[in-house]
């Protein structure tokens, strides 16, 4: 038995605006609006839309077809805001239950590779929002771009995902096959799924190659290679962006035709459709994957060089994660915004100065001329975001000591807050009690022949507790404000 | 194969670009071997480099028979010529010359500049080069830029030999447009006789053919290249100011723009002040741009050294961080890539024949002095991009070099004698 697993990536950057060296200090916005919208809509009436109801018609078709999607928060906001339309039939995809919603940064990020810490929070922050529109939780996590290596495993775990997928890299499988479930070397208890480079491009970069000798691929014969694997080889993962379909492969090239017809062909020779999900719970993993250095799904060399190959790349990234302690630190929501835009990889893609066949991808998506132009308009940006920053914070302060103070802070709010709500406990229990004495009083002057004492022992007894309380809140004051004494100490 | 050249400036006495990609052309035409050139100029100073190419001077070229005894040549022009050439020139002799200005070898006088009577001396040099041509054994004919025009179609003429004509500029880009009908007739005159026309840059193709309305099957582009810098000038001493310098070095004319560099630096000092900027070099408009540097107040931080010679142009390029080439209009434009010979960034219009061939450097319109200042300000401010541009320019521009150029001409040389036959 052999099945495929699908998944599609949906992704877009908040491209920037043309932003010249004397707009740092006075401008504050960064995007350009126009080309935005355009190119979103653009996609989504191309691709995405037509995808989107491909795949619908096919759920409803076929029972046994199920796929993934992968879409970051930064392409969501943009879907919300250009083409709602859109975020609709994703909510219907996810209401079939038969696709599965990946997990992966929010800001399509490369945080992963140097700041551990951010890219928690950016897969959490992600997590709320795919658990918001369409009401899943991820269970498996596809890392930016499909980058990963050893050192991400454990914190995967630790984050609670049972899988991860990432590109089957020739440098890394060797005379492996990516048609297994593999165990990551550091962390054995989560599974690594990996992409079939070859069956995957044949449908994303060559379907319409007219000087592929495969050409004109169809359904049938798509299927047969597939049907044709080694039969111990159970699970064919093509992972591609969706843009594949419509607009890396335009309509013409009858794309549409041949996704819709392929679960009929997989009928036909028993291959079946399964999620990340499935497949990691249906598969065991028969050995161990050891990934020292970063890998990738992008240009020859799979690896980090697309976005992190030259100087200009490497400066940009140093200096955008030098603020990011500090931009955690803060709750302006502006600046945490723009935060996650620019984080998105592809602001370090547009700068590659790499040449030949990958130079061609770099230039196709880029919306500058050159690298460096690239490099200067993201670096004014930058350059503006750190003003902020640090209008914020002054940069004389140390992230330590800002740190202490912030919790010191912190903790004062929470005290005051603590303080606060017993008070008005209190003003309710002296309330009560001023209104209970009152009762008495009323019931102790309509029954003055009885006798007093029992009225008196209550009310003495009340008040009792009232510096037990205060005392309470005293102590844990005070254990709360040792503590960024302590770590100002540490320093 | 042997080739008959007509150029007007040879290294080491240049005055612009014509002498250094003429010298550099014919050198590496010479390394791709089996080729036999004789380059003629039209005033040799006796230290031109003669390892490649047969030099000869139009004004050794006897045009009136004059009865010289062997040891009066050899005393008089020995340093340039071989007396046997001259000889073998004299019987070649083909009119009677007398009238004219002769000395007591019978030739010309040259200055080899660009006096005020110019077109005499065009016109001088073609009637040397009608004895060359009746003289010396040659397959072809290469004339260097309009100067040398009205020579190689004499010498066609005379001989029946293909004519290649090498357009290293128009008037179109020396006048912004307004160009002269003398110096325009002469050019017309050289494409249309050419057998072929070689451009250096598609900028400047594109001018050929539409302009001068020729076939553009007749055109063909050959970009330029350099000459590799000597150990003595890449490690040339200078002394930097400790704030960052932005050079513009060339003619302080209409056709390089220094105008918008003017415009960019003010835009760049308003934000920035760790910056210098220098223009250096001279020509018609250099007073107009002093003016301009004080009207926007930047006189103090914006400096015109004047003319700069040999090494000291090395000299101002080590010193600075970044070099700009704002070029309305620039057939090729070899300044930049010997600024990122010597590790130097540049920023160029694109209007420059060389943003053709260029990566590592930043094009800009030339009219847009915020994406200039942008640009400049992007190269003093972020050391990785200083040292990106620098360190892959120098690897770009190591690998642009005279012999592949030169094997391009070669075949064209070759197309053009088998259309003949």
């Amino acid at each position: 038995m052999k099945a495929i697993c699908f998944y599609f990536q949906i992704h877009q950057p908040f491209r920037l605006k043309r932003y010249r060296f004397f707009d740092i200090g006075n401008d504050h916005y960064y995007y350009d609006d126009f080309s935005n919208d355009d190119i979103v809509t653009r996609i989504a009436q191309h691709s995405y839309i037509p995808a989107a109801e491909s795949l619908l018609r096919m759920l409803e078709q076929y029972p046994n077809f199920r796929c993934a999607l992968s879409i970051t928060g930064v392409a969501l906001e943009q879907c919300e805001q250009y083409v709602p339309e859109f975020i609709d039939l994703l909510k219907k995809l996810a209401a079939t239950g038969r696709v599965e919603f990946l997990a992966e940064t929010y800001a399509h990020s490369l945080s992963s590779l140097i700041d551990p810490e951010e890219f928690i929070n950016q897969v959490k922050v992600h997590n709320d929002k795919i658990e918001e529109l369409f009401g899943v939780k991820p269970k498996v996590l596809r890392n930016t771009e499909l980058v990963y290596c050893d050192e991400m495993a454990p914190m995967i775990l630790n984050m609670g995902y049972k899988g991860v997928i990432t590109e089957g890299a020739k440098h890394i499988l060797g005379w492996k096959s990516p048609n297994y479930v593999y165990s990551a070397a550091s962390a054995p208890k989560l599974k690594i799924l990996l992409r079939n480079a070859k069956l995957s491009d044949d449908i994303a970069k060559r379907f319409s190659n007219t000087e592929w000798d495969a050409y004109p691929l169809t359904a049938d014969k798509y299927m047969d290679w597939i049907a044709s694997t080694p039969a111990e080889e159970q699970i064919i993962n093509l992972f591609m962006n969706l843009e594949t379909f419509g607009e890396f492969q335009t309509r013409d090239t009858g794309i549409f035709q041949f996704l819709e017809a392929l679960p009929y062909f997989a009928k036909e020779r028993g291959v079946e459709f399964w999620t990340p999900s499935d497949a990691i719970s249906k598969l065991k993993p028969v050995g161990e994957l050891s990934i020292m250095h970063p890998i990738s799904w992008t240009d020859e060399s799979r690896d980090t060089s697309a976005w992190l190959g030259n100087k200009l790349q490497n400066e940009a990234f140093e200096k955008l994660y030098s603020v990011s302690e500090r931009v955690r630190l803060c709750d302006d929501r502006r600046l945490k915004q723009d935060w996650y835009y620019l984080q998105a990889a592809d602001h370090l893609f547009y700068m590659a100065t790499k040449h030949f066949a990958d130079g061609a991808a770099h230039s196709n998506f880029s919306p500058y001329e050159t690298p460096f132009q690239a490099f200067t308009n993201y670096m004014n940006v930058l350059a503006d975001f750190i003003v902020r920053v640090e209008e914020q914070y002054p940069l004389s302060i140390e992230n330590e000591e800002l740190n202490a103070l912030l919790t010191t802070i912190r903790n004062q709010e929470r005290e005051i807050e603590t303080l606060n709500k017993e008070v008005t406990s209190m003003r309710k229990n002296i309330e009560h009690f001023n209104e209970e004495h009152l009762l008495r009083e009323k019931k102790a002057n309509q029954e003055e022949s009885a006798s007093d004492e029992p009225v008196a022992e209550k009310a003495s007894k009340k008040p009792a507790c009232k510096p037990k309380a205060a005392c309470k809140t005293k102590a844990t004051a005070t254990k709360k404000e040792s503590k960024p004494k302590a770590t100002a100490k540490k320093k | 194969m042997k080739a008959l050249m007509f150029g007007w400036e040879f290294p080491p006495h240049i005055l612009g670009g014509l002498g250094t990609a003429s010298y550099g052309l014919t050198k590496g035409m010479w390394e791709c071997g089996d080729m036999d050139i004789s380059f003629v100029i039209p005033k040799p100073w006796g230290d031109e480099d003669k390892s490649f190419a047969h030099i000869i001077g139009a004004s050794q070229v006897p045009i009136a028979w004059r009865d010289v005894s062997r040891e009066y040549v050899e005393q008089r022009i020995g340093k340039y010529m071989n007396p046997d050439l001259y000889f073998n020139l004299r019987s070649h002799i083909y009119a009677d010359f007398n009238y004219m200005r002769t000395n007591d070898l019978g030739c010309l006088e040259f200055s080899g500049r660009y006096p005020d009577n110019l077109l005499e001396e065009i016109n001088n040099y073609s009637i040397c080069a009608g004895v060359i041509a009746r003289t010396l054994d040659f397959d072809i004919i290469h004339s260097h830029d309009w100067l040398t025009y009205p020579a190689g179609i004499h010498a066609k003429q005379v001989t029946g030999k293909p004519l290649v004509i090498h357009v290293h500029a128009t008037d179109f880009d020396r006048s912004r447009g307004n160009v002269n009908p003398t110096v325009f007739g002469i050019e017309k005159d050289g494409m249309t006789q050419a057998d072929h026309i070689i451009t250096v840059s598609n900028l400047t193709r594109n001018t050929v053919i539409e302009k001068y309305g020729i076939d553009p099957a007749k055109v063909t582009t050959v970009h330029n290249a350099v000459t590799p810098l000597s150990d003595e000038l890449l490690n040339v001493q200078a002394t930097k100011p400790k704030e960052k310098v932005v050079t513009f070095l060339g003619r302080i004319t209409m056709q390089k723009g220094p105008e918008y560099f003017v415009e960019a630096a003010a835009k760049v000092l308003k934000n920035n002040h760790n910056v210098r900027f220098v223009m250096a070099g001279s020509g018609d408009m250099m007073d107009k741009m002093i003016m301009l540097a004080a009207e926007r107040g930047i006189a103090d931080r914006f400096h015109f050294p004047g003319f700069q010679k040999g090494k000291q142009v090395y000299e101002m390029l080590k010193a600075s961080d970044v070099y700009i080439m704002p070029s309305v209009s620039e057939p090729f434009g070899i300044s930049p890539l010997e600024a990122m010979q010597m590790g130097v960034p540049s920023i160029i219009s694109k209007q420059s024949g060389c943003a053709e061939i260029l990566d590592n450097v930043i094009k800009t319109d030339y009219w847009d002095i915020d994406a200039m200042a942008d640009a400049i300000h992007s190269i003093i401010t972020y050391p990785a991009m200083y040292n990106q541009l620098r360190e892959d320019g120098l690897d770009e521009v190591n690998r642009i070099t005279w012999d592949k150029a030169g094997a391009k001409v070669i075949d064209i040389y070759r197309k053009v004698i088998a259309d003949r036959q």
